[in-house]
């Protein structure tokens, strides 16, 4: 029903156009001058017949089942029903008018269900009917406009420029979205887990906070000790600078490398090789890390009678690194080469070798944007999920030992959101707070790196 | 005095030739773990394209199938091929006692059933005759046949029975073990059984969530970045824009997962575990992308261009939709392609919105259950039997291949169809 009526809107959509341009070549037959181009009085008559129409078409589609939910509940209520069970009415009553219902029939909810059936018909044929008036009435009102000849290029043009607009604002939306979804889930987070236990507490156990029965009431004393996130906030951080321990040095010297050293050569091959490394999805590293580089530094290390875990922090921060590699090579050979000329020609003309000049001179001129990539580097770091949830341990240990296992926020997020949640329940808030903190510290390093770079850039345009 | 000079100029070029060597050295690193890594996936997956069949004596006995000789389609679809599986597969060993009947059986996947009624229902015909009839093999088998299996382990270590292994060793001797293309690694749904999972369904889950990305993605994307670039007025708000879409671009992936399940799943109450809901996360994710490819090529259109068509009396809606715009829709594309592919190698997200539950039907629909690639590939990295191993390596080289497929994509539009200004 409702893609009939929506092929129908679309279809008259185009039927105006054509009896727009239509009726601009009349008046254009008539010696009369066009205020704007023929194809304008289409766009105009056509605009005016769809989008008022799709404006209730989706408003109806937002607001029918909530008013027809209240209609059919509006039966019971005075009947002291709580809101999950009147919820529960409705759901068994949309399955029995759908004919999918297994449950005992009560007589209650046939009648609801045949009242549902009935609604809905009535609420369908208004829809269709509404709709249609819609559009009858507005081409009218466009086609008188067009008709005495009037401007339509501009409101067009108006209009395209909202539609623009509104497309822009998609981004901010998103952020919003996303404080959106984080926050609330925070906020309830920290009414039964008080801030300061989830901040500097050191023990970590969300499997004990069981899902529990909701007609229970919350006893906060039952969740004492089990989210501090100390231990996951240190796993992130010492994760991270075991990759930057690789990406450093060798995204840095190869980023140096290929903007100083290279031939044009080398660099035409060299630098898409190794951004193929940015490329490969991360489950694919953490497979990689989780499989051969795990067991490999394991077997290693019992050579040298050291005791390493299969899913040590070492595998997954180093496997992590190289895929960081590129972050840095990449920016630092951009940074690097839009340091000018000048400073370079300055100095070999003092008679500095090459080496000398980039340690002495490049490096210090590069530096804020050098910093800005590894900024970047690191968020990128804290970041990464499939990686730590694959290659390193799911359990938060205190630790900073890199042949034992950790984890990271990311990793418990997924622990912890795998599966069904429980909306409401301490443990799957949990994971929306540390998701918070998570989304704020990499805001933070994200801003100040774009921040720095973005200064540095101009400091040499 | 200048034996001290020279001294220090050699120096110099020797700590110059170090630093060359350690820009070399970090260059090498870097493609050495490129290479290991490729390397090894590609050694551990090519064998999961090769499947192993046992090649097993039937004999079609209508009795046993409890039909008449000349039986209908459908008494021949709803007759009882158990019985004559299980004979064929115990008839192996003329002398097996109970319990290496039981072994024999499990020899094959549990699909033997439906491979002997395949057989006859293509070829009616058979009903009172012996044909040899190709059987999947069990996926240790499988592994035992391709070499990855440690036949040396002790028995009570390994899935495989001493019995089996003989049984096994006696037929591979006759020539009744076949292996050839592994067609139903690309056919089949995922499944709990090694030898018989595919990745037929997480494939079409990606191509869904891929497609209803672009749908949502790409306009939004394009129209922001036209706004942005052409009309959009100097001011805090623009700037706020800006800012907004530069961080989201770095915003961990699982935040926008977060997102999907927040809004999303718990909000709007869209269908968990479908495409659809995976698309949307996706598309805001890439979303950011796009409109910086975008924004970058409408900038690379030279400002002449505009200044044309602005001078021969176009509105200035006209000149970008039918100048700039088309110009710098090469840029765009490619830029967009790159973002496809990110989002589909995208897995953390998927995995908030329940993408990751058992999925054995191929999805036909965007609003059916599904995982994607990237998920199979964590599913059954998780597995503990061997014979996912190479099935996640294999699954690993077709998400590679479709990465490659697109970023060449990507770039031949930008070197064939992008306009170089000079």
């Amino acid at each position: 029903m409702n893609l009939i009526l929506f092929t129908f809107i679309v279809l008259l959509g185009f039927t105006s156009y054509y009896f727009g341009r239509r009726k601009a070549y009349t008046i254009q037959s008539t010696k009369k001058r066009l205020t704007a181009l023929p194809q304008f009085y289409g766009y105009y008559l056509a605009i005016w017949c769809a989008i008022p129409a799709f404006i209730i078409f989706s408003l109806w589609a937002i607001f029918e089942p909530t008013i027809v939910k209240l209609l059919v509940l509006s039966d019971y209520s005075n009947q002291g029903y709580l809101d999950d069970e009147l919820n529960l009415i409705y759901e068994k009553t949309k399955s029995l008018s759908r004919g999918q219902f297994t449950g005992e029939i009560t007589p209650f909810i046939e009648a609801s269900a045949e009242k549902y059936l009935s609604l809905r018909s009535i609420a369908q044929s208004s829809k269709a009917v509404i709709v249609l008036s819609i559009i009858i009435a507005s081409v009218a009102y466009a086609y008188k406009r067009i008709s005495s000849n009037s401007r339509t290029r501009e409101p067009v043009e108006k209009f395209l420029n909202a539609v623009l607009f509104t497309a822009s604002l998609a981004a901010i939306l998103t952020t919003v979205g996303i404080v959106f979804s984080l926050i609330f889930q925070t906020i309830d987070f920290f009414k039964v887990i008080p801030l300061f236990d989830f901040v500097f507490g050191t023990h970590w156990y969300p499997a004990k906070a069981f899902v529990r029965d909701s007609s229970e009431a919350l006893d906060p004393t039952m969740y004492s000790d089990t989210f501090g996130a100390v231990p996951i906030f240190a796993g992130t951080f010492f994760i991270a600078l075991i990759a930057m321990c690789v990406a450093i040095p060798i995204g840095l010297m190869s980023g140096i490398y290929l903007a100083e050293y290279a031939s044009s050569k080398v660099r035409q091959y060299a630098k898409p090789l190794i951004e193929i490394l940015a490329g490969i999805p991360t489950v694919v590293y953490g497979f990689f890390a989780a499989l051969t580089v795990g067991p490999f530094l394991k077997e290693l290390g019992t050579s040298m009678g050291l005791e390493v875990s299969a899913e040590s922090a070492l595998a997954a921060g180093g496997v992590m690194g190289i895929m960081i590699i590129p972050f840095i090579s990449s920016l630092s050979d951009d940074v690097i080469t839009s340091v000018p000329q000048s400073l370079r020609d300055g100095s070999y003309a003092m008679g500095a070798t090459k080496s000398e000049t980039i340690k002495r001179v490049i490096f210090p001129a590069a530096l804020p944007g050098i910093v800005g990539s590894i900024l970047l580097g690191v968020s990128r770091a804290i970041g990464e999920t499939m990686i730590v949830v694959m290659a390193s341990g799911l359990a938060a240990n205190l630790t900073f030992n890199p042949l034992e296992s950790t984890s990271t926020i990311t990793a418990q997020i997924v622990v912890i959101l795998i599966g069904d949640q429980a909306f409401g329940d301490p443990k799957t808030q949990a994971a929306f707070a540390l998701g918070m903190s998570l989304f704020l510290v990499t805001l933070c390093l994200n801003i100040v790196a774009l921040r720095v770079v973005k200064k540095y850039r101009e400091k040499y345009e | 005095m200048n034996k001290n000079k020279e001294q220090l100029l050699n120096k110099r070029y020797r700590a110059e030739r170090r630093f060359r060597l350690y820009g070399q050295s970090a260059i090498f690193m870097a493609l050495l773990f490129l290479t290991i890594f490729i390397f090894k996936i590609f050694s551990t997956g090519y064998s999961a394209f090769q499947k192993t069949w046992l090649i097993v004596p039937v004999n079609f006995d209508a009795e046993m199938m409890m039909i008449d000789q000349n039986p209908s389609k459908e008494d021949l679809q709803d007759a009882d091929y158990y019985d004559i599986a299980l004979k064929s597969m115990a008839d192996l060993d003329q002398n097996a006692n109970d319990d290496q009947k039981n072994q024999l059986k499990r020899m094959v996947s549990y699909f033997f059933e439906k491979e002997i009624k395949n057989e006859i229902l293509n070829n009616p015909s058979l009903i009172g005759k012996t044909k040899e009839v190709y059987l999947t093999a069990s996926d240790d088998l499988d592994q035992v046949f391709k070499g990855n299996y440690p036949r040396d382990l002790p028995e009570d270590q390994r899935r495989v029975s001493d019995y089996q292994l003989k049984i096994f060793d006696q037929l591979v001797a006759k020539g009744k073990v076949e292996s050839k293309f592994n067609i139903s690694f690309f056919t089949y749904a995922d499944s709990r059984e090694a030898e018989l999972a595919g990745i037929a369904s997480s494939f079409m889950g990606s191509i869904f969530s891929i497609l209803v990305c672009l749908m949502i993605a790409f306009p939004v994307a394009v129209l922001a970045a036209i706004y942005l670039e052409e009309f959009a007025p100097k001011n805090r708000f623009t700037d706020f824009i800006e800012v907004n879409i530069n961080n989201l671009a770095a915003v961990p992936s699982i935040v926008f997962g977060l997102l999907g399940l927040g809004v999303l799943l718990a909000i709007f109450h869209l269908p968990r575990s479908t495409p659809l809901v995976g698309g949307i996360t996706l598309s805001l994710m890439t979303l950011p992308t796009i409109i910086i490819a975008a924004r970058a090529s409408l900038k690379a259109v030279p400002p002449s261009i505009r200044e044309a068509a602005l001078a021969m009396g176009a509105s200035r809606m006209q000149t970008t939709m039918h100048h700039t715009v088309p110009l710098s829709m090469p840029g765009t594309l490619s830029g967009t392609i790159i973002g496809l592919a990110q989002a589909l190698g995208e897995t953390a997200p998927l995995i908030l919105i329940g993408m990751v539950a058992f999925v054995n039907t191929i999805p036909g629909s965007p609003m059916d259950p599904a995982a994607s690639l990237p998920v199979q590939i964590y599913i059954w990295a998780e597995s503990a039997e061997r014979g996912f191993v190479e099935k996640v390596s294999a699954c690993i080289m077709v998400l590679l291949g479709f990465l490659i497929i697109m970023n060449l994509f990507a770039q031949i539009i930008r070197h064939k169809f992008e306009k170089k200004w000079s």
